[in-house]
């Protein structure tokens, strides 16, 4: 029996809303396969499934918002029939206050909690005290539904305290606005950022990129964001520290750079879904997988590999006219490139003064992973591939 | 094609682009993405829009012609004579 | 060095014989026999009957002189065969030893270390079975140890003999075959609690007897993904908070585990006095596991029933954390 979970898509989502299953009871799922589609307070995600099977059992309806990691659903693995699988009861609604659990009569266990009182532990009400954490809006995970140290932990790394989760219509944008408070509060709370950049000049890069449109047609012309988003990529070959995550204390470096493309939505907020596998693509297919990430993360249809997998993330205010950004870093990841505006620029070079287009990149790095003289040597390194845009 | 139907095209391909646009207070002698939030992603998107609809073919080369609104319809109206 | 539990006792007692003419040892059986559990094997040849004397059958008399050569100057080490004799001698150890140093403002001491043996498990009934090791960390004026390891069966008689006051020693009748490495450093005080295994995810309290099972489940637990923490009390009275409170602030959880009755139990204590210290660094109730409130049964599977045992204490290890 394979158990389907709500995996997490991204450091800010700690629950998710199921808004429609895609497979049915009886149905074959292969890896990848999209089985329903979640509402976080971002965006609705296609969720995939990790694993092979047959649907077995389908444990929440939709509509309902359970916390990450819930059981949604069960596959039979090859070789299990529907016969002789074990049922999974549903999994219990998080404990309201008017509904006290019942303790089973074993002589141990606490007496039931009292009506109206919920049952917190006194260290996770402590602590929820320290972080500011109202903790009434905390489900309890533990013994008896009781609210714990490690709920309270969980709730203030999202910091999602949604006090009305039965509202009828919650304010999308303000609860946007909610997780990206959370994730860059924790961000700056705990990853030490350095700030580094780099003026590059972007002569060659504009120039070839004119010549290779020019003999495009308009649905095929490449824009400089792909030129520097496979740029990153092969630069970061050279310096894994700035590409994987890190979790419980150590940095897990990526095999594969997944950028995370900071996309602007027009309802106000921010995402930054990940294309895959950046530097073994090429230009062309880059342009297609942005042209659709961008149109699908504004329709609010992403999927959640897109979503939970960024490896380094890639923010392109320039485009807004700033001269330069210097970010903050999405947890888990461990860096955060960006680039301005590309701008002409007196340029001294052999001697002479000349006019160059010139744009600002720019790395937030975490300190606890890589320090400044790599990070140093990383944006040197994406430069000097800008310079040669005929072999990216 | 009237200039005003053409306007209407060109605002209605914007306003598929970015929803919050409101027609009335688009200043045509104002650069359009200085008034209108347009990346460089939304902008192809823009002049891929006219392309389909208007049958025109716009090389990149001129798009530092494309500035303002007035531009757009001025080059556009050139180019379906 | 490789030995028995038995084999450190005795190695301690004859040390302390050995070292200081004042030092005898005094007991039902200690002489001729040996020693109930073989603890002062050949004493009575290499130390003479001065020094190694049988008793008659009557706790509270040989207690009693205990104490008066104690008072006299002497070191007595008097073993008493099992806590269940010992309630013969209670008027002698709570009314008299406890209380003489107060009672004679400070004029006597009774330096006297009591020896015996405790705890259930080898099918001796209700009245053989008894852990009342509690009854005695309930009195103020005595000391009250608990080795439930080779080192602290070596090493705690030596500070034993040096209090100036009384200080009962519990040995667990199930820990003499216990055989083990003897530490190097087996020199020991008899004041702090210690932390036989560390852990973060729940605390394991317990003693005596009750180490080795508390090992075992720590052993089970961590197999499952769950570091427990093993805290040996070793000294009864006063109990050492400091130790307990400093593993609670890290595990926020704990199981007490007690071969005694639950009811007034030294694992009552043990919570009170986290419940006291520790209140708001709990992250669930803390548990429990003793013996069944009835007579200890002698029938083998009934008397294992009716005992801490591995699994209980996994389990409550288990409900503790919500798995």
């Amino acid at each position: 029996m394979i158990e389907f979970k709500l995996p997490s898509l991204g450091a800010d989502m700690d629950e998710g809303k199921l808004l429609e299953w895609k497979v049915r009871p009886g149905d074959t799922v292969k890896k990848g396969q999209v089985v329903a589609i979640v509402d976080t307070s971002k965006a609705a995600v296609d969720v995939e499934s990790w694993s092979e099977g047959t649907v077995f059992e389908l444990l929440i309806e939709p509509g309902e918002t359970i916390p990450v990691g819930t059981v949604m659903a069960t596959l039979l693995e090859a070789g299990e029939r529907p016969e002789t699988a074990q049922r999974t009861p549903r999994p219990a609604p998080a404990p309201k206050p008017a509904a006290p659990t019942v303790a089973p009569a074993a002589t141990a266990r606490p007496t039931p909690a009292v009506a109206g009182r919920r049952r917190i532990s006194p260290a996770a009400r402590k602590h929820a005290e320290e972080l500011g954490v109202d903790i009434e809006t905390i489900a309890g995970t533990g013994p008896e539904g009781a609210v714990t140290l490690a709920d309270v932990e969980q709730a203030a790394a999202a910091a999602k305290v949604s006090p009305a989760k039965t509202a009828a219509a919650p304010d999308k944008a303000a609860e946007m606005r909610k997780a990206i408070a959370a994730a860059m509060s924790r961000s700056k709370r705990e990853i030490p950022h350095y700030y580094l950049s780099e003026p590059v000049p972007m002569r060659r890069a504009t120039e070839w990129l004119a010549k290779a449109n020019e003999g495009r047609p308009i649905t095929s012309r490449l824009l400089m964001a792909v030129l520097q988003l496979k740029a990153v990529a092969l630069a970061l070959r050279k310096f894994p520290e700035m590409n994987g995550f890190f979790r419980d204390g150590a940095f897990q470096p990526a095999a594969s750079a997944h950028i995370g493309v900071a996309i602007s939505l027009r309802q106000g907020g921010l995402i930054a879904p990940a294309i895959h596998d950046v530097g073994e693509k090429t230009l062309e297919q880059l342009m297609l997988d942005l042209t659709d990430l961008v149109k699908r993360a504004r329709a609010g249809s992403l999927r959640s590999s897109e979503m939970s997998d960024p490896t380094i993330t890639v923010t392109n205010l320039g485009e807004q006219g700033v001269a330069a950004v210097y970010g903050v870093i999405y947890p888990p990841q461990v860096a955060l490139v960006g680039f301005g505006r590309i701008v002409e620029q007196p340029w001294a070079e052999n001697g002479a003064l000349t006019v160059v287009p010139v744009v600002t990149a720019s790395l937030a790095a975490d300190h606890r992973v890589s320090d400044g003289h790599r990070g140093a040597l990383f944006l040197a390194a994406l430069r000097d591939l800008l310079q040669q845009p005929e072999n990216l | 094609m009237e200039e005003k139907e053409l306007r209407a095209v060109v605002v209605a391909t914007l306003k598929a682009i970015a929803p919050e646009v409101e027609e009335g207070d688009l200043r045509p002698d104002r650069p359009l993405r200085n008034q209108v939030d347009l990346d460089s992603m939304d902008w192809l998107n823009f002049l891929i829009g006219l392309h389909e609809k208007l049958k025109v073919d716009i090389p990149e080369a001129d798009y530092a012609k494309l500035v303002t609104l007035g531009d757009v319809l001025d080059y556009l109206k050139a180019k379906l004579k | 060095m490789k030995m028995t539990y038995r084999e450190a006792v005795r190695q301690a007692m004859h040390e302390a014989l050995a070292a200081d003419p004042r030092v005898f040892l005094m007991g039902e059986d200690v002489g001729k026999y040996g020693g109930t559990y073989a603890c002062s094997k050949g004493f009575l040849e290499e130390f003479g009957p001065e020094r190694i004397r049988d008793t008659p059958l009557s706790e509270l008399g040989f207690v009693g002189a205990g104490i008066g050569a104690a008072l006299g100057g002497l070191r007595p080490i008097v073993e008493v065969m099992t806590v269940n004799f010992s309630l013969l001698a209670l008027d002698q150890i709570v009314n008299t030893a406890a209380a003489l140093r107060h009672m004679s403002g400070g004029q006597f001491s009774v330096p006297l270390v009591l020896r015996m043996a405790t705890g259930a498990g080898r099918q001796l009934a209700a009245q053989h079975s008894h852990s009342l090791e509690n009854w005695y960390a309930h009195i103020p004026g005595i000391r009250v140890l608990a080795p439930a390891t080779i080192g602290d069966a070596r090493g705690m008689l030596g500070p034993a003999l040096a209090d100036p006051d009384p200080v009962v020693i519990f040995e667990h009748a199930q820990l003499y075959n216990l055989e083990g490495e003897l530490p190097a450093d087996w020199r020991c005080d008899i004041a702090s609690a210690a932390v036989r295994r560390e852990g973060t995810d729940v605390s394991l309290i317990t003693y005596g007897g009750s180490l080795p099972k508390a090992l075992a489940a720590a052993e089970q637990l961590a197999a499952e993904g769950i570091a427990a923490e093993v805290i040996d009390l070793r000294v009864l009275r006063p109990l050492d908070t400091a130790t307990l409170a400093a593993s609670l602030r890290k595990t926020h959880k704990a199981v007490v585990v007690d071969e005694g009755w639950k009811s007034g139990s030294l694992a009552a204590e043990v919570m009170a006095c986290i419940v006291e210290q520790c209140f708001f660094d709990l992250d669930a109730p803390v548990a429990r596991v003793c013996s069944e409130e009835v007579p200890i049964p002698y029938a083998k599977h009934m008397e294992e029933a009716a005992l801490p045992q591995v699994p209980k204490i996994v389990a409550a290890a288990k409900q503790v954390i919500g798995k």
